[in-house]
């Protein structure tokens, strides 16, 4: 490779100079106020706060509630990537070996991806509220005793479900593309070495899927931590008895609500750390057990 | 070991596009033979129909006496090797080898006998442990073949193997799966577009053209009597020479003596069947005068494109450096055996006496 030398010596900056600034703004300077902020203690009125050092860490690590909340973000984050990617593989392997209208599913099952994560909370809150939901109402003339706004099992069950949902979509797109990526010649010597349906899948197509995979264990991951406020925020708000507050939830709850923002401060930093951590290690030992070709 | 029978194979696609017209053909057991034609003739569904990959429209596709039409490729018992080789990348060479004799739940002590065994056939011992990714094109044809060969089924099924290979290389693997086809005497189907390639490895050689046989046999007869003016120029190269009508305004003719069917006909003659002649000879059952506006060396000879009076080109071969320039004058002359003669169909037409 020759290194391209650009004439103009301000050119390049000024076309690298969004992307800069969109980063700046939008991760370093909020980032950098999480971390001064979270050595700081406000005091009631807001007037003004004081240093205190990593005291606001300390109270955080010795809450109960706290490590509570990790617990429920392990479970769901988990629960979600795992049962997304799931369900987005099966419908994306199904709709591989359609032939007719292949674009018609393939349309269809995105669509749920351009679902803002409130409506789609707000979708399955209906759809499951135990005072009007159609399913609700079936699941409990069923002999079940459903009751999400009581029993923290059930509202966990419920946000998973319609956190997954929303994320199906994306995984299906990426997981219908490297499935067509995968030679066709590769799937016939396979046909004709005798391995068939779900042998041929397990031995072949999925391990050939596996940067896709990795990829979208990564993504997924993050989505579960992050993006996953406001399905949460709509069904459940972290309830009942904080069984569905994950650790955005309540950074949010203590730092909005609860209007302590040295502490909530502090919780974004660690969670900062911990997807940091979570990425570093799926690179570091994920990673390695991924075929590219 | 078996045969293989096609009987009026057919392949129609959705929008009755008939891709494969009517195929029948006989396959000995232990032959090689090679499937040639240009690109789009169908000669490669026709190979994917043998090994299941691709559905029989009608007709019956027998191998070893038994009717394959609805079995599976893993129940047919062949192995394929293909084009771009379709190793499986998250495997090593060793894992590649053992894949489909694991399938078919093979002892592993006689897995690893076999494997060790095509290891050492085809030198691929030292990369046993290896993926596919880390060997050269010329290695992973060979994993190719080995992953063939460790199955030891009663057919091969080659897909232009070798189209992904630099030409020295090709070259030097033609004769190694020549020689391995024989010391295995497996019946095996060769599928190239390259005629040369067919030439040299073929005891049979099948010419396809627009899904339909154009001719069976071996690649001396038809290289000596192409059937049709399709085979006649896709045999043999650089091609035949062929020239439609006769008369002396064209700059080429035929002896007086010389017997012209009824109706129009094509003459063909070979580059190498022609000689060049003194100017006023008169020798040959078949003349010709052209300029010469094209010298092409190819170290022990030389390939000359005259044209002739009537604007038509003829190709004709010289023994070491033509002596002649770009604008010389040259007089051909070819004799009566080495002519062929087609009819208005193209078809052969037998030379009277």
């Amino acid at each position: 490779m020759q290194p391209v030398v650009f004439p103009n010596k301000i050119l390049p900056y000024v076309l690298l100079a969004p992307q800069i600034i969109l980063t700046v703004v939008f991760f370093f300077w909020p980032a950098s106020q999480a971390l001064y902020q979270s050595v700081l203690r406000e005091d009631p009125f807001g007037l003004k706060s004081g240093f205190v050092g990593l005291a606001n860490f300390r109270t955080i690590l010795s809450d109960p509630a706290y490590l509570h909340s990790l617990e429920v973000t392990v479970v769901f984050s988990a629960a979600t990537a795992l049962l997304s990617m799931a369900v987005a593989l099966l419908l994306a392997a199904s709709a591989d070996r359609v032939v007719r209208g292949r674009n018609v599913y393939r349309t269809l099952l995105i669509w749920p991806y351009a679902v803002a994560p409130a409506v789609a909370g707000m979708l399955w809150l209906f759809m499951f509220n135990p005072a009007m939901g159609t399913f609700a109402y079936l699941l409990r003339r069923n002999g079940l005793v459903w009751d999400p706004l009581l029993n923290g099992n059930q509202a966990m069950l419920l946000v998973i479900i319609a956190a997954a949902w929303k994320q199906i979509s994306y995984n299906f797109l990426f997981f219908v593309a490297g499935l067509q990526a995968i030679p066709k010649s590769l799937i016939e010597a396979a046909s004709i070495d005798g391995a068939r349906g779900a042998k041929r899948f397990w031995t072949i197509v999925f391990p050939l899927l596996a940067p896709t995979t990795f990829f979208l264990l990564v993504v997924n991951t993050v989505y579960a931590f992050f993006d996953t406020f406001g399905i949460i925020h709509a069904v459940t708000g972290g309830g009942p008895a904080r069984a569905t507050e994950t650790l955005v939830y309540k950074v949010y709850n203590d730092g909005f609500v609860n209007l302590d923002l040295g502490g909530s401060a502090a919780q974004s930093v660690i969670l900062m750390a911990i997807v940091v951590a979570l990425t570093a290690f799926q690179f570091r030992f994920v990673e390695k057990r991924v075929h590219y070709s | 070991m078996a045969e293989i029978i096609l009987k009026d194979i057919r392949k129609t696609y959705a929008g009755a596009v008939e891709a494969i017209q009517g195929v029948s053909l006989e396959i000995k057991d232990g032959e090689l033979v090679v499937l040639v034609g240009p690109s789009g003739c169908g000669k490669s569904t026709l190979l994917r129909m043998i090994a299941g990959l691709e559905g029989i429209t009608s007709g019956e596709i027998l191998i070893g006496d038994r009717r394959v039409n609805e079995l599976d490729p893993a129940e047919r018992d062949i192995a394929m090797v293909f084009q771009n080789y379709a190793l499986y990348p998250h495997m090593t060479v060793r894992q590649n080898l053992a894949y489909g004799l694991k399938n078919r739940k093979t002892p592993k002590d006689e897995i690893e006998r076999r494997i060790a065994k095509a290891a050492k056939t085809l030198e691929i011992e030292p990369y046993l442990d290896r993926k596919p990714r880390q060997l050269s094109g010329g290695q992973r044809q060979r994993v190719a073949m080995g992953r063939a060969i460790v199955r030891e089924p009663a057919a091969f099924l080659f897909d232009e193997p070798l189209s992904n290979l630099d030409a020295k290389l090709r070259g030097q693997m033609r004769i190694e799966i020549k020689r391995l086809q024989r010391s295995l005497g497996t019946t095996s189907v060769y599928v190239t577009h390259d005629q040369m390639e067919a030439m040299t490895l073929a005891d049979k050689l099948v010419v396809v053209n627009a899904g339909r046989i154009e001719q069976v046999g071996t690649p001396i007869e038809l290289y000596e009597k192409p059937a049709t003016v399709f085979v006649a120029t896709f045999i043999g190269s650089p091609s035949m020479n062929l020239l439609g009508g006769d008369s002396a305004t064209d700059g080429w003719s035929l002896a007086p003596n010389f017997p012209r069917p009824s109706g129009s006909f094509t003459i063909g003659v070979r580059p190498e069947d022609l000689t060049v002649v003194a100017e006023h000879a008169g020798v040959g059952d078949f003349e010709a005068t052209v300029r010469v506006d094209g010298i092409e060396l190819v170290g022990a000879e030389s390939l000359l494109h005259g044209r002739l009076a009537s604007g038509h080109d003829l190709v004709f071969r010289v023994s070491g450096r033509a002596a002649f320039q770009i604008g010389d004058e040259v007089k051909v002359a070819a004799g009566r055996e080495t002519l062929h003669l087609f009819d208005a169909q193209g078809r052969r037409a037998t030379l009277g006496s």
